[in-house]
């Protein structure tokens, strides 16, 4: 079931630029899914769009059923945002910033919720220190915390790990995992690709303003992601010997190897096949390896389509 | 109506006046001593008295006027240009919350510093002058109008400025002249016939003379014009941000 449903949403800037072309989107309840795409791709006008922070020209969004331009006050109420900048008033105190936002998403001062947000995000013993006076990561979590203050049902996370520590990092994604499991739908912008490959449920493609396509992340990875067998050889082959042609053998450029790609849905790999014809060769083996085309190497080939 | 929004706005700007309490209400309080000093006591030397009133307790309104006027804008000009500068704005614009609202706290926050200073400033000139109020309650109210009217002409200024310099341009350019050509130490009909021609297209000058009713029972225009000068000023503003929330100008792309 959808709580993020999106028709035929196109924005154009004041520039002239086309931000947004015609965009459809379903968003499910409960998952996370992955917004990719390159630099400029439309990821973050999607986002502020659906937040209201961006008008759009024409098409709806709907959020739980309820139109964001014309029903807005029950929308916003739903949503966290996270953007890409730490934006923070430098002279106000933790606990004070994060109340300030629960109450203008029209919630009344509640102290042990905003306690548990704070210590989840290790901000607890900070809260009455000022923003100016805590480092870049510390107020990256102030920005989450912020978000969570009226306990949202869907958080947007726009490049969230963008800069920050492996530490922090770490606790980003078990915070994700964490809310994921109370239910909250969070759509992710990312350029760290094993981020989204890692946490992901779907990804959702978009380039030039369009949505490419929207996939599971595993049926995408079976679809689209090729395995590799590398074969290490004792000495340097020449050339690939006429009897190995059909396998499309690639060697490597210190020669001493070979790369064997299959497809590991496939009836028969002819990995066993392969391996005996390079034995019936004379060649003598050193090692075998494989490995999974990443996410990132999907994102590449499909951006360069 | 999302009155937590507007409560958590309101709480949030009172704070700020609070943290910077030397620049928010002492140093409007200082510069007003100043100008009892120089207005009042050297100058007014000269002059006694204006319609019978003597002339430091004559200056008592224009002062107040001069600066809660001054206060107001720059309090809610700020108040709304710091979140834009910094960035936070998006909090506001992604909330639930209408133009209204934010407009209420906004507004709200600066009409009650500027009004505390204006009343930290009547307080102050019992000290220096004998003074007594005809009209107490209109006083009150009249301040209380003029702080929400300018606290919402800043609150303009503050969404449609680019920069601290033209933050700062309105207020010192057009408000200042405004309130010090407005009969703020003078009585108009000082002045020649034709700068008194000139006056009456000053819009201070109404709400000068209204203030100066509420104090001294003697206004330089009939009361009538003062008070709908005060609702067309306020109806102007409020249609002003109601087009810049509507549209988005300024706000959003």
């Amino acid at each position: 079931m959808s709580i993020i449903s999106i028709s035929k949403l196109s924005k154009v800037y004041d520039d002239g630029t086309n931000a947004l072309d015609e965009v459809n989107l379903e968003v499910n309840k409960g998952e996370i899914i992955a917004l990719l795409g390159p630099n400029g791709a439309g990821k973050t006008t999607l986002i502020s769009t659906i937040c209201g922070l961006l008008k759009h020209e024409s098409g709806q969004i709907k959020v739980d059923g309820y139109d964001t331009v014309t029903e807005y006050r029950k929308t916003r109420r739903l949503i966290g945002l996270v953007p890409q900048e730490i934006m923070l008033e430098p002279f106000e105190t933790v606990y004070d910033t994060v109340r300030f936002t629960r109450g203008l998403f029209g919630y009344p001062e509640n102290r042990k919720f905003l306690e548990d947000v704070l210590k989840k995000l290790s901000l607890w013993d900070k809260r009455k220190q000022m923003i100016k006076e805590l480092s870049g990561g510390m107020k990256r979590r102030v920005m989450i915390a912020k978000a969570l203050s009226h306990n949202p049902k869907i958080l947007f996370l726009d490049e969230p790990t963008a800069g920050v520590d492996v530490e922090l990092r770490r606790d980003m994604w078990s915070l994700v995992d964490l809310l994921k499991n109370n239910g909250v739908t969070i759509l992710l912008t990312t350029h760290y690709i094993e981020e989204a490959e890692m946490m992901a449920d779907r990804i959702a493609l978009i380039d030039k303003g369009k949505v490419i396509f929207v996939e599971n992340k595993d049926a995408l990875m079976a679809r689209m992601g090729k395995k590799e067998l590398t074969i290490k050889f004792k000495s340097p082959i020449t050339k690939i010997p006429e009897s190995l042609s059909n396998y499309k053998l690639k060697i490597s450029k210190d020669r001493l190897s070979v790369m064997y790609a299959y497809d590991t849905k496939a009836s028969r790999t002819g990995i066993t096949r392969l391996l005996r014809d390079i034995a019936d060769t004379g060649f003598v083996l050193e090692d075998l390896e494989t490995s999974q085309s990443s996410l990132e190497d999907i994102f590449v080939s499909l951006i360069r389509k | 109506m999302n009155l937590y929004a507007i409560t958590a706005i309101y709480r949030f700007e009172m704070a700020r006046t609070f943290r910077t309490l030397v620049q928010s209400i002492i140093s409007p309080v200082i510069s007003t001593v100043l100008y009892f000093i120089v207005f009042g006591a050297a100058i007014g030397s000269g002059i006694q008295t204006i319609d019978n009133i003597h002339y430091s307790a004559f200056i008592v309104p224009g002062l107040i006027m001069l600066t809660v006027l001054m206060q107001s804008v720059a309090n809610a000009s700020f108040g709304i240009y710091f979140p834009k500068f910094l960035g936070t704005i998006y909090e506001h614009l992604s909330a639930p919350v209408s133009f209204l609202e934010i407009t209420i706290g906004y507004v709200g926050a600066a009409a009650t510093k500027s009004f505390i200073i204006g009343m930290i400033i009547l307080a102050t000139s019992f000290l220096f002058v004998p003074l007594s109020i005809s009209h107490p309650v209109w006083m009150v109210v009249l301040l209380l109008i003029n702080c929400i009217t300018f606290s919402l002409l800043g609150f303009i200024i503050g969404i449609l400025s680019n920069n601290f310099e033209q933050l700062n341009l309105v207020p010192m350019l057009i408000i200042t002249p405004l309130v010090f050509l407005g009969g703020s130490f003078y009585a108009i009909e000082m002045l020649p016939s034709f700068w008194q021609t000139v006056t009456l297209f000053n819009p201070v000058m109404y709400l000068i003379s209204v203030f100066r009713w509420a104090f001294f029972d003697f206004a330089d225009v009939p009361l009538i014009y003062s008070f709908l000068a005060t609702l067309v000023f306020s109806l102007i503003c409020v249609s002003v941000i109601f087009w810049i929330f509507k549209t988005g100008y300024k706000l959003k792309n």
